[in-house]
C-alpha cells in the first residue's frame, strides 16, 4: 500500500472506481505490466535458467548445473578484478560523483546569472555517445600523445594512464563521475524545484545558516529524490559499461562484470550459459545492494 | 479546485494523432519494399563498412550486374558489428551470399551446418595454390569459401631510417636481435609495439611459434590440440621476453595507430605490422619510404617458409533461397577479373588469384606478392585460426598479461592451459 | 506540507537587491560564480579538444599530436562524415525509434507510478518493486531470449517486411520501452509522493475519473520531473547502440550511433572524422535538451501553479 496515502488518509471512505475507470487502469496498467512480465523480466528468468546451461546459441541446450559458476569463480582470470572494479565504481560514484552533482545542483538552484549555460555545459557530458567518449579518453590519457602527458611534460618516463593496470581504472573512474556528475545535477534540480521556498524562508528567519537550513530543512524533503540517486548510482556503477568499453574493451585492469557478460553473450562464439551465470552474479550484487537500501529506505519513512 | 497548468497542455487529440503518424511511418518503408519484390537479384551480406572498400566492391557488383543482367542487393553492417553478430544473422535471415575470413573461422560455422558447400563451384576453379584451396575447406574436406584477396604480416620499417645508419635487414633471429640492440644504442625504439586492442601482438606470437616450431605445431596449437604447457610453447614466450626490451614501453596503453604513427615520425626503427596498417599513418609523400622484410628465420628447419596472410572472400549461406543465383555470384567473383576491379581501389591487399593482373600495383603489393607466392604455408592470424572466443576472451588478455610481466611465463602458460580446456570442451 | 508554488524568482539566501535585479555583486556571488564556472570549464575542456581535433586533418595530428598548434582548420570533416556514412537516413532511424519510444515511456510509467502512489491499490508496492527490479540488469543478458522471442513472433507483411518482430522497428522500440519504463516508473513514483493528496482528493469530490484525475490534476505537477526524463530517455534511447544492433540485421533499418561505426575502418580510423560525426550526431540530444531545460531549470516558472 502507498504509505504517504495511507497514513494521510485521515477518512477511509468507500472509494468506488466507475467502469470506465476500472477500463482505464486495465488498459494503462495493464500493458506497461505486461511489456515489463514479457521482456524484462521472463527473459531475465530465462537467463537465471540458462546460466545452469552450456549453450552456444545454435546447438542444444546441456544441462551443466553449477559447471558454469564454478568455472566463474575459480578459473576465469579476469572475474575477480571485474568485482573490485564493480565496487569500487559504486564506492567512487556515491562518495565523490553523486555529493557533487548535489552541490552542482544546490548552487545552480540560487539562480545565479548563467546558470542556463552551467547546466548546458554540466549536462553536456552526459549526451555523448560512446564512440566519441572513447576518443576523448585517448586524447587525453594517451600515453604518447595525450594532453595530459602533454600538460605534465615529462618526455623522458610519461605516465601511462590507460596501459598500466593499476593506474586506468581511476582515469576511467574520473571519466564516469564526469558523466554522472551531469545525470545527478539534473535529477536533484527538478527536485530541489518542488522544495517549498517558504520552508527556506522560515529557517532564515529563524537564525539558521544556509549550510544548516539546507542539511536539516531541504536534505530531508529531498528524501525521496534522494532514494531515486542513491538507486540510481548503485545501478549505474554496477551497470556500467560504456567508458571502459570504448577504452580499451575491458581489458589490463579495467574489467567489468558488464563486460564480461558482453563479452561472453553477444560474441562470435557464444558461451550463453557462462555469460549468463556472471549476469546472475551482477543481478544478485544489484539486488542486495537494491533491496537493502530500499527496506531501509521504507522503515526510516514509516518512523519519520 | 482542478489545476490550471500553463504550457502542458497536450491534447489528448494531439497525442493520439503523433502516435498514428508515427506508426504510419515506420510501416509505410515496408510497403513501399513489398512493392519491389524480389525478382532476379541476389543479396550480398558485406560487412566493408568504412568508405575506400565499400566503394571498390561496389564497382565489382556493378560490373556482375552489368555482365550477369542480375541485380546484387547490398546489405552493409559495420565491419565489427557484422563479426559479433554473426551468429544471430547466420540464424535468422542471412544473405544470400555474405563476406568473411578463410581458417578455422570458417570451418567453426561450416560444422555447424550453416555454410553451403561449393566443391562443384571449385572443380571450375583455375589460378588458387594449393595452401589457399586448404584454408577454404572445411573440417569435412569439403570447400566452402572462395577467396578474395588477402595481406600479408611482416616486419616493416622506412628505407631512409636504415640507409641513414647503415642497418642491413636480418635473416636470422640472432641478427634481428642484434640489430634492435644497435637501434636502442642509437637511440631508437627498436620495434614499435601497441597492443591495446589486443590484437595486434598477435602476429608477433604467431610467427615466433611458426618460425621456432614450424606450421604444423602452430595449428595443432591453435586448433587446440597441443598444451600451452608444452616446452615448446614456453619456448616462444622465452624468446620473446628476450627480444621485450626492445619493445616500446607502454604497449598496453597504445593503440597500433601511434605505434606506426612512431615509425613514421622515425622514433621507431621496425615494427611487425599487416600490409594495410603502416601506410595510412604514414603522410602521403612518405610513403615511398615505407618496406618490409620477412620476419626473420629462428630454426632452419622451418626457414622462412610460413606466412601469416590472413584470406578474406565469400560464403554461401545454407538457408538462402537463392542457391543457384549465389553459386553464379561465387562463380564471377573468383575469377581474376573480378578481383582486379577491387583492387584498383584498395591498394591495401593483394589478389588471390594468381592470375590476376598485378599492374595496377604499388611496389609494396608487388611484394607482397612475391612474399607470399613464395610462401610453403599460410597461415591466418591467431583470431581467424582459432576458437573466437579463445582468442579473444583469453589470448589476448594472456598476451596483455604477458607484456606487462613478461617474466612469469610458467604462470601464464598454466593458466591459458586451463582456460582452453573449459573453452575447447564445449566443441 | 510541500507545495509546487514559488511566488517569487529568486530564493530566500541573503538580501536581494530588488524584485529580480542584482546591481551589486556581493563577494560570496562572485566566489560562486568562479566556481561554477571553473568546474563548467573542466567539463568542457575535453569536449572541446574532440571538437578541436574534428577540425584538422588526420595527417597533420598524426605528425604534430592533438594538442598542438593547427596549421589547417576546416570544416570539410564535418560534410564528409554527413556524406560518407550516410547520415541522414540514419537520423530518420533514430528519430523513429527515439520518439515514440520516449513518448510510450513517460506516458505508460507516469500512469503505473500514479496508480501505485495515488490510486488506493493492493499490491502497489510490490508492482513499484518488481518495475524497479527490473531494471538492474545489464542490457546485454537478456538479449539471446529476447531474440530467440523476436524470431517467434510473427507479424504481417505491412508492419516488418521480415514477416516476424526480429529485425523491425517494432522490437526495438518495444525492448526500449520496456527497458525503461521500470526505471522512470521508480523515479514519477518517488516525485509523486510528494504531491499533495488534498488536490486529487478534492478532484475525486468532485466527480473526476481515473483518467481526469491522472492526466489533468496529477501529471501537470510533475512537470519538473517529466522534462528531467524526458531529456534523460531521449538521451539514452538516441544513443543506444546495442538493441538496435541485436534485433535489426538490415543496414539500412539501423540507427545513427550505427552510422557512426561505419565511419570507424576495418583497419584505419580517422578519428578526427569520427569525432565529426559524433559531434553531429550528439546534437539532436543537446537541442532537446535546450528545449526542455526551462522546464526544471532554477528560477522563473512559467505561471504560478496555485494549490
Amino acid at each position: 500500500m502507498p504509505l504517504t496515502t495511507a497514513r494521510r488518509a485521515k477518512r477511509r471512505g468507500p472509494r468506488r472506481f466507475t467502469s470506465r475507470d476500472l477500463a482505464v487502469i486495465g488498459v494503462l496498467l495493464g500493458i506497461p505490466v505486461l511489456l515489463d512480465l514479457a521482456l524484462v523480466w521472463g527473459p531475465t528468468l530465462a537467463s537465471i535458467g540458462l546460466s545452469f546451461t552450456s549453450w552456444d546459441g545454435i546447438g542444444d541446450l546441456h544441462w551443466v548445473g553449477f559447471d558454469n559458476y564454478r568455472n566463474l569463480f575459480t578459473e576465469y582470470p579476469p572475474f575477480w578484478p571485474a568485482v573490485r572494479n564493480n565496487l569500487l565504481w559504486v564506492a567512487f560514484l556515491g562518495c565523490v560523483a553523486t555529493p557533487f552533482g548535489l552541490l552542482l545542483a544546490v548552487l545552480l538552484d540560487k539562480g545565479v546569472r548563467f546558470s542556463r549555460f552551467y547546466q548546458s555545459t554540466l549536462y553536456m557530458p552526459v549526451v555523448l555517445s560512446l564512440a566519441i567518449v572513447g576518443f576523448i579518453a585517448q586524447l587525453i590519457f594517451s600515453r604518447d600523445q595525450g594532453a595530459l602527458n602533454a600538460i605534465l611534460g615529462d618526455k623522458s618516463h610519461p605516465v601511462d594512464w590507460i596501459g598500466d593496470p593499476d593506474l586506468n581504472i581511476w582515469m576511467v573512474l574520473l571519466a564516469a563521475a564526469w558523466r554522472h556528475t551531469g545525470y545527478v545535477m539534473i535529477l536533484y534540480l527538478a527536485g530541489l524545484k518542488s522544495v517549498d521556498p517558504s520552508l527556506k524562508e522560515a529557517a532564515a528567519i529563524d537564525g539558521a545558516s544556509e549550510t544548516q537550513s539546507f542539511f536539516r530543512v531541504v536534505l530531508p524533503t529531498l528524501r525521496p529524490v534522494n532514494v531515486i540517486v542513491g538507486v540510481i548510482t548503485v545501478i549505474e556503477a554496477l551497470r556500467a559499461f560504456d567508458i571502459v568499453y570504448a577504452i580499451n574493451h575491458g581489458r589490463n585492469g579495467l574489467e567489468l562484470l558488464s563486460v564480461l557478460v558482453t563479452d561472453n553473450i553477444l560474441g562470435e562464439a557464444s558461451r550463453i550459459g557462462f555469460g549468463s551465470a556472471i549476469a546472475v552474479v551482477l543481478l544478485t550484487v544489484s539486488l542486495g545492494f537494491i533491496v537493502t537500501y530500499l527496506v531501509q529506505e521504507l522503515r526510516g519513512e514509516k518512523k519519520g | 479546485m482542478a489545476q490550471s497548468s500553463s504550457g502542458h497542455r497536450i491534447s489528448r487529440r494531439t497525442l493520439l494523432r503523433g502516435t498514428a503518424i508515427g506508426a504510419g511511418a515506420v510501416t509505410l518503408p515496408a510497403v513501399l519494399t513489398a512493392c519491389g519484390g524480389p525478382g532476379n537479384e541476389v543479396k550480398m551480406g558485406s560487412n566493408a563498412s568504412d568508405a575506400v572498400p565499400r566503394k571498390a566492391f561496389a564497382e565489382v557488383f556493378a560490373a556482375y550486374e552489368k555482365k550477369s543482367d542480375k541485380k546484387v542487393k547490398v546489405n552493409t553492417v559495420n565491419h565489427e558489428a557484422f563479426q559479433e553478430g554473426i551468429n544471430r544473422y547466420l540464424k535468422g535471415t542471412p544473405d544470400d551470399v555474405f563476406m568473411w575470413f578463410a581458417g578455422y573461422r570458417m570451418q567453426f560455422f561450416a560444422e555447424q551446418g550453416q555454410l553451403a558447400e561449393i566443391g562443384d563451384l571449385w572443380k571450375g576453379f583455375s589460378g588458387f595454390s594449393d595452401a589457399l584451396k586448404k584454408q577454404s575447406t572445411g573440417k569435412d574436406g569439403k570447400q566452402y569459401f572462395v577467396p578474395y584477396y588477402y595481406y600479408p604480416w611482416a616486419v616493416f620499417y622506412r628505407k631512409s631510417v636504415f640507409e641513414q645508419h647503415g642497418y642491413e635487414i636480418p635473416k636470422t633471429f640472432d641478427a634481428f636481435r642484434a640489430l634492435a640492440k644497435r637501434m636502442d644504442k642509437d637511440g631508437l625504439d627498436a620495434i614499435a609495439f601497441g597492443d591495446k586492442d589486443g590484437w595486434p601482438a598477435m602476429g608477433t606470437f604467431d610467427y615466433l611459434n611458426m618460425r621456432a616450431n614450424g606450421y604444423d605445431f602452430h595449428v595443432s596449437l591453435m586448433g587446440g590440440k597441443e598444451s600451452w604447457t608444452d616446452p615448446r610453447v614456453k619456448h616462444v614466450f622465452d624468446l620473446w621476453r628476450g627480444l621485450m626490451p626492445y619493445h616500446q614501453q607502454g604497449a598496453n596503453g597504445r593503440t597500433w595507430q601511434e605505434a606506426a604513427q612512431s615509425l613514421a615520425q622515425k622514433k621507431s626503427g621496425m615494427a611487425v605490422f599487416g600490409l594495410p596498417h603502416p601506410g595510412q599513418q604514414f603522410a602521403a609523400a612518405d610513403r615511398e619510404d615505407l618496406d618490409f622484410f620477412p620476419f626473420p628465420e629462428i630454426d632452419s628447419a622451418y626457414g622462412q617458409d610460413a606466412v601469416e596472410a590472413p584470406i578474406d572472400g565469400f560464403l554461401l549461406a545454407k538457408k538462402s533461397k537463392r542457391q543457384k543465383e549465389g553459386k553464379e555470384l561465387l562463380k564471377y567473383l573468383a575469377t581474376p577479373a573480378a578481383e582486379e576491379i577491387y583492387l584498383k581501389r584498395d591498394p591495401n591487399n593483394i589478389a588471390c588469384n594468381d592470375k590476376a593482373s598485378a599492374s595496377s600495383y604499388n611496389a609494396l603489393q608487388k611484394k607482397a606478392v612475391e612474399l607470399v607466392s613464395g610462401a610453403k604455408q599460410i597461415s591466418q592470424f591467431m583470431d581467424r585460426d582459432t576458437r573466437p572466443d579463445f582468442a579473444s576472451q583469453v589470448m589476448i588478455r594472456a598476451i596483455q598479461q604477458f607484456i606487462n610481466k613478461p617474466d612469469d611465463i610458467d604462470t601464464l602458460t598454466k593458466d591459458i592451459e586451463s582456460q582452453k580446456k573449459t573453452i575447447f570442451a564445449d566443441s | 506540507m510541500i507545495t509546487d508554488i514559488r511566488p517569487a524568482p529568486a530564493p530566500a539566501a541573503g538580501p536581494v537587491s530588488g524584485p529580480g535585479r542584482r546591481r551589486r555583486v556581493r563577494p560570496g556571488r562572485l566566489g560562486l560564480h568562479a566556481f561554477l564556472m571553473t568546474v563548467s570549464l573542466a567539463f568542457l575542456a575535453p569536449l572541446l579538444l574532440a571538437v578541436y581535433a574534428s577540425l584538422r586533418p588526420y595527417e597533420e595530428t598524426a605528425k604534430y599530436g592533438y594538442f598542438s598548434f593547427p596549421r589547417h582548420l576546416s570544416f570539410d570533416y564535418y560534410r564528409q562524415a554527413f556524406t560518407d556514412s550516410g547520415m541522414g537516413k540514419y537520423f530518420l532511424n533514430s528519430i523513429l525509434i527515439a520518439v515514440p519510444g520516449v513518448l510510450l515511456t513517460l506516458f505508460l510509467a507516469s500512469f503505473v507510478a500514479f496508480s501505485v502512489t495515488r490510486l488506493k491499490m493492493r499490491g502497489g508496492l510490490v508492482l513499484l518493486m518488481v518495475f524497479t527490479a527490473g531494471n538492474l540488469l545489464p542490457q546485454q543478458v537478456i538479449v539471446t531470449p529476447l531474440y530467440v522471442l523476436f524470431t517467434k513472433i510473427e507479424l504481417p507483411y505491412w508492419m516488418s517486411d521480415s514477416m516476424t518482430m526480429y529485425d523491425s522497428y517494432w522490437a526495438v522500440i518495444a525492448v526500449q520501452v520496456a527497458f525503461q519504463v521500470g526505471f522512470c516508473v521508480f523515479v514519477l513514483a518517488n516525485f509523486m509522493r510528494t504531491l499533495p493528496i488534498e488536490i486529487i482528493e478534492a478532484a475525486v469530490v468532485d466527480g473526476a475519473g481515473v483518467w481526469t484525475r491522472y492526466w489533468r490534476v496529477t501529471l501537470p505537477l510533475c512537470r519538473p520531473a517529466l522534462a528531467a526524463l524526458g531529456t534523460l530517455q531521449f538521451t539514452w534511447m538516441y544513443n543506444d547502440f546495442l538493441w538496435a544492433l541485436v534485433f535489426i540485421s538490415d543496414g539500412d533499418k539501423l540507427p545513427v550511433t550505427s552510422a557512426l561505426n561505419n565511419l570507424r575502418g576495418q583497419f584505419f580510423t580517422d578519428y578526427n572524422l569520427l569525432a565529426a560525426g559524433s559531434v553531429l550526431v550528439a546534437l539532436p540530444t543537446v537541442l532537446v535538451f535546450l528545449l526542455l531545460q526551462r522546464h526544471f531549470i532554477a528560477g522563473l516558472t512559467l505561471g504560478a501553479n496555485k494549490g
